[in-house]
């Protein structure tokens, strides 16, 4: 007979996920789930729509990665349309991805899991966010603060807005770099490195104390996929699927993304708005697949930048075979980021990206078409099926998130089986259950409890339904 | 004294709140300026009393949002509706346009035709919050002093409203400063 203890994060509002445990009659825990409550229905309602208005609206799932359904969305066009984008296009789509992968990662380090470790696991709820890392240490939170900014400038400055850009169409993009734009982004760069590496050197020294969190905090196997380029350098815009096992074994690879329904299955959990996708050959739940920072530097060989490649080789040595602990994503993030700053400072002297060819026309030439990039917490796939007019007949996304969601439940349950014995909920669990959903950054807009630090209200309930004990922190 | 600042985030995508963030080292100015009481980026566990000033990002879409949107006006001097989900209902209430079982609907398409393993409706008491028959913008359910239009509001709209009820003067929008989109 067991126990169900719900993590309830207040989600009355600003929440939209909740967690429970359950704990056998020994008190030890069997078992987590993590629900997720938010639910709007794109899917359907974008049916009848032009596709040529689905990067503006999907966009909209969600404004902190929402250049990731941007692009998807814009390439999804090209594949109905059958058409090869300029160059150009192809290089400028990817400077905006690369903006969004330094502000959207130095949001998920400075703004929401650094104050855990800097401020310390235990230390007082009220503090424990930005605001008490902006009284704590000033410079360091403003150094982080526009590590973010450069980001979100890098993506005004090609499309004209941080957060939802009217910018990538199917068949390319609207706008070149301008000259003003690259003096900007070339003088900022000195700045973002310094930022960059001062993290890396802290997070180091964190990795040195957090054993234990290296240990615990979603330690297990689990598959990896992510896109690579052919030869198997890290990717993030373009290439194609692989994925790998925990020993680092090669198990699929170079599978086309239009093709991704033959290797990735979605399941439904009606205790969760967020589905389950899985690795189809091994079936639900034994295809459990991990994807983002952690899982694209475990499929790819090399990143193809020097300084973000001297850090993978001292990354790939944390693990044997593939590295597995989920604390490790955000070590995985920051290298990503120094990745992103080296490919922004290379495209800097690209004359290319100030071309006017920026656009390929065509009418519909398939009636199916799948459009795939790396967000930053992982690979996402806009699936469409249009009529001869384009009119959307049938939309399916599979979202970066949800491919996290079997590893997210695994690692409360970690955590939970090792802090939680019988009836007794010690307080800093909650901030470390959380930390343990905190490591994949989630974002389902979703983000919302990703954002900061969930309100935790925990309950231990009894095989009748009965609140045996409680506890909230708050 | 601070003013008692909070901020909420119903159904949406979160995008007025990451402008939010757009302010950018504005933000360590503004922590002198206000205590920020409760948000998605603090650590609080309930809505608190005697707040000053709420900005509500999204559209009222379940059960939850509902219920929270209530408490929010009851305990808060002034209400900003902050976005076009919260001002209009927005991309939110696109599944509105399906009629009256439209929630049956978007919820047919994505977790039983695009689901290959269990196909089922989620549905758990107390877990899961049943979806609202209709959208709605946060002024069908309650009463809110300002509007901040904007998809999402840009950070510059958002630091010169903010200032203006931080200095207790009766906020202007003109302009450019209430476009929507």
């Amino acid at each position: 007979m067991s126990k169900r203890i719900v993590i309830d994060p207040v989600t009355r509002i600003e929440g939209h996920a909740k967690i429970s445990i359950f704990v056998d009659d020994a008190g030890n825990v069997s078992d987590a789930e993590f629900h997720v409550v938010e639910f709007r229905g794109f899917e359907k309602f974008c049916e009848g729509r032009p596709f040529h208005e689905m990067p503006g609206i999907t966009q909209r799932i969600c404004g902190i990665c929402p250049v990731s359904h941007l692009l998807a969305s814009a390439k999804a066009g090209d594949a109905l349309m059958a058409v090869n984008i300029p160059p150009a296009a192809d290089k400028l789509r990817r400077l905006m991805n690369l903006g969004q992968i330094i502000q959207s990662h130095a949001l998920s380090f400075f703004h929401l899991s650094a104050p855990d470790f800097l401020l310390g696991w235990d230390s007082p709820p009220a503090q424990r966010n930005v605001f008490g890392l902006i009284a704590s240490n000033k410079d360091l939170a403003r150094a982080g603060i526009r590590l973010r900014q450069f980001g979100q400038e890098i993506i005004e400055i090609l499309g004209d807005k941080k957060i939802h850009p009217a910018w990538a169409v199917p068949g390319g993009v609207r706008t070149s770099l301008s000259k003003e734009g690259r003096d900007k982004i070339r003088a900022w760069l000195p700045e973002a490195f310094v930022t960059t590496n001062a993290a890396l050197a802290l997070f180091k020294k964190t990795m040195e104390t957090h054993q234990r969190e290296i240990q615990l905090y979603g330690n297990f196997p689990s598959l990896f996929m992510g896109l690579v380029a052919p030869d198997g350098s890290w990717e993030h815009h373009g290439g194609k699927l692989r994925f790998t096992d925990s020993s680092g074994s090669i198990i699929a690879d170079q599978v086309d993304p239009q093709k991704y329904y033959e290797v990735i299955g979605e399941s439904v959990q009606t205790t969760s708005y967020l589905k389950s996708p899985y690795y189809l050959p091994l079936g639900f739940p034994d295809g459990i697949y991990r994807v983002g920072p952690l899982a694209r530097l475990n499929v790819c060989e090399q990143m193809g930048v020097p300084k973000a490649d001297a850090e993978l080789k001292l990354f790939k040595k944390l693990g044997r075979g593939a590295v597995t602990s989920s604390f490790l994503y955000h070590y995985a993030r920051l290298i990503e980021i120094l990745a992103a700053l080296e490919f922004v400072e290379r495209y800097m002297d690209d004359a290319e990206l100030s071309s006017d060819y920026l656009r390929a026309d065509a009418g519909i030439n398939s009636l199916r078409g799948v459009g795939v990039s790396e967000a930053p917490r992982g690979t996402l796939f806009h699936d469409y099926t249009v009529d001869r007019n384009g009119l959307l007949q049938k939309v399916n996304l599979i979202v970066a998130t949800g491919q996290n969601n079997l590893a997210m439940n695994q690692t409360v349950a970690q955590i939970a089986r090792h802090y939680v014995k019988g009836k007794e909920i010690p307080e800093p669990l909650l901030n470390r259950v959380e930390h343990g959903i905190r490591c994949y950054d989630p974002c389902l807009s979703c983000s919302t409890h990703a954002v900061g630090q969930m309100p935790m209200h925990v309950q231990l309930i009894g095989p009748e339904g009965k609140v045996l004990s409680e506890v909230a922190r708050g | 004294m601070k003013i008692r600042l909070a901020t909420v985030w119903l159904g949406g995508c979160s995008g007025c709140h990451m402008s939010f963030l757009d302010l950018d080292e504005f933000l360590i100015e503004l922590a002198d300026a206000v205590e920020l009481v409760y948000s998605p980026v603090v650590d609080v566990k309930e809505f608190p009393e005697h707040v000053d000033l709420c900005l509500i990002e999204g559209a009222v879409c379940n059960e939850d949002n509902l219920e929270i949107l209530h408490k929010i006006r009851a305990r808060t001097k002034v209400l900003v509706a902050f976005g076009d989900c919260a001002v209009t209902a927005n991309v939110p209430a696109m599944r509105n346009q399906l009629g009256a079982a439209n929630a049956e609907n978007v919820l047919q398409r994505a977790y039983i035709e695009n689901a290959q393993d269990n196909p089922s409706v989620p549905k758990a008491d107390g877990i899961v919050p049943q979806l609202l028959e209709r959208v709605l913008p946060v002024h069908e359910v309650v009463y809110i002093e300002y509007f901040l239009p904007g998809c999402p509001p840009p950070a510059a709209r958002i630091k010169s409203l903010v200032a203006q009820l931080l200095s207790g003067a009766e906020p202007k929008l003109e302009g450019a400063d209430l476009k929507f989109g």
